[in-house]
């Protein structure tokens, strides 16, 4: 499959990818690792005059705690997360999740951010930022800006950047002590999207739980924080029951629809199972921690 | 119209092409390497792998520009002064292929894999191939070569199924 014909850009500075932004007013895509857009452009569902190329913009491809967070620079890749031992202790979500994200092969180009700024609400790292509660750093050509995750995914395929802005950087809010997080995917073969993932995070206080995160992905036009089932959780002791309440919130909150990955009664069922598994898996590192 | 320079296999290709042109259409067409093979040609099937600057990477979903100034390996590159590289000694030893189809891909992901971990488990092996499908083998052939392979480049002593069978 061919794409339709584009304009490429690889700028060798973020002011100079901004600018090029904005001189094609929105006929213009941010290319990272491409491994979205470029079947989207193969299947001729996306057709950009111009793509503009991040790989030769300097310093997008950090991946480091900074200030009471951590830091995914735009351009860090899948496979990066996948390797971090920072990643690996500190933010089991994210490894859990940056692991079943496509293939191995995909995770080697394919970037958080672009996971993210993607919007499909089924990709994976989109949900588990609601649960971590993530910022995302824009840059456009009035600056620098902040904006919260549940202010960024705007609906499906679509964010709160502005055609000009870029996004340069994920903030993923360092855990308090005792806190742990998981992500668990329903997929029906290795590479394919979520059937239903569930991204959960609580920091314990006690046994009690002190803060809760939720995400749902593939559960709505965008990905979903089931807040009613966070805010249940918060002052409960996290045992069983609290959990498997805190699923039904989550099942009531989730709308998917029927496609070949299955009805949606059965995908709200599956919100309600693997929100269960991911809070106790959750809780379970918690303990640990 | 944008200028690529690549070494493939060591060797330095330089083409004007369409920013569209995908990696596989140029290794395959510009550079005339038709042993990366379009198979799904979606990202599914890992048939077009090859590394770039050492990376596994589906080449039917990166774009030739993309890659500009860098260093790409496909299965041609592997075989050195008629020497089997010995990931293609264990597919030939182990039979791991039938159809063939899926091969270069596989062992360019394979090579890889045992750059980074030269002793890995079966089930590394098998998470590592996760995004390679062969739809003849069910794997078990592969798998085996691939541990041929790292036995070999660990200076292992190796005997295939080929050879104990003779």
């Amino acid at each position: 499959m061919i794409p339709s014909a584009f304009d490429y850009a690889a700028p060798q500075s973020l002011s100079e990818a901004i600018s090029l932004l904005q001189g094609n007013a929105g006929q213009a895509k941010v290319l990272a690792g491409g491994q979205s857009l470029i079947p989207l452009l193969k299947f001729r569902l996306a057709g950009p005059e111009l793509l503009v190329d991040l790989r030769k913009v300097p310093a997008l491809d950090h991946l480091e705690e900074r200030d009471g967070h951590l830091a995914i620079g735009a351009m860090v890749r899948e496979s990066a997360l996948e390797h971090s031992a920072l990643i690996a202790s500190r933010y089991p979500a994210l490894l859990d999740t940056s692991s079943v994200v496509a293939d191995p092969l995909v995770r080697n180009y394919a970037t958080v951010g672009g996971n993210v700024a993607h919007a499909d609400p089924a990709n994976d790292h989109p949900a588990t930022m609601l649960a971590l509660r993530a910022t995302a750093i824009a840059n456009g050509p009035n600056g620098q800006r902040t904006i919260s995750i549940d202010d960024f995914l705007v609906d499906t395929f679509e964010t709160a950047l502005a055609p000009d802005e870029v996004l340069m950087e994920l903030r993923v809010p360092r855990p308090a002590a005792h806190s742990g997080s998981a992500y668990v995917k329903l997929e029906r073969k290795v590479g394919d999207y979520a059937i239903i993932g569930v991204a959960a995070q609580v920091t314990l206080d006690g046994e009690v739980c002190a803060q809760a995160g939720l995400g749902l992905t593939n559960a709505a036009p965008r990905a979903l924080r089931p807040r009613e089932a966070e805010t249940f959780l918060v002052g409960k002791r996290l045992d069983e029951e609290s959990i498997r309440h805190a699923a039904e919130l989550a099942a009531s909150a989730a709308d998917p629809v029927s496609d070949l990955r299955g009805p949606a009664d059965y995908k709200r069922a599956m919100v309600r199972t693997l929100t269960t598994r991911a809070l106790r898996l959750a809780a379970q590192r918690a303990r640990q921690a | 119209m944008a200028q690529v320079k690549v070494n493939i296999n060591g060797a330095p290709y330089q083409a004007e092409v369409e920013p569209r042109l995908l990696l596989v259409h140029f290794i395959r067409e510009v550079a005339g390497l038709t042993g990366t093979h379009v198979g799904c040609d979606s990202t599914s099937c890992g048939a077009c792998t090859v590394l770039v600057d050492g990376v596994p990477s589906k080449s039917c979903t990166l774009l030739a520009v993309q890659v500009d100034g860098g260093d790409l390996q496909t299965v041609e590159g592997l075989e050195r002064d008629g020497q089997l590289h010995p990931v293609q000694e264990g597919f030939w030893e182990e039979h791991g292929l039938q159809c063939g189809f899926c091969t270069p891909g596989m062992m360019m992901t394979a090579v890889a894999l045992l750059e980074r971990n030269s002793n890995p488990s079966d089930d590394e092996v098998r998470r590592a191939i996760s995004g390679n499908l062969c739809r003849c083998t069910g794997y078990v052939n592969i798998v085996k070569a691939i541990q041929y392979a790292g036995a070999k480049m660990r200076g292992e002593p190796v005997t295939g199924a080929a050879e104990s069978a003779a």
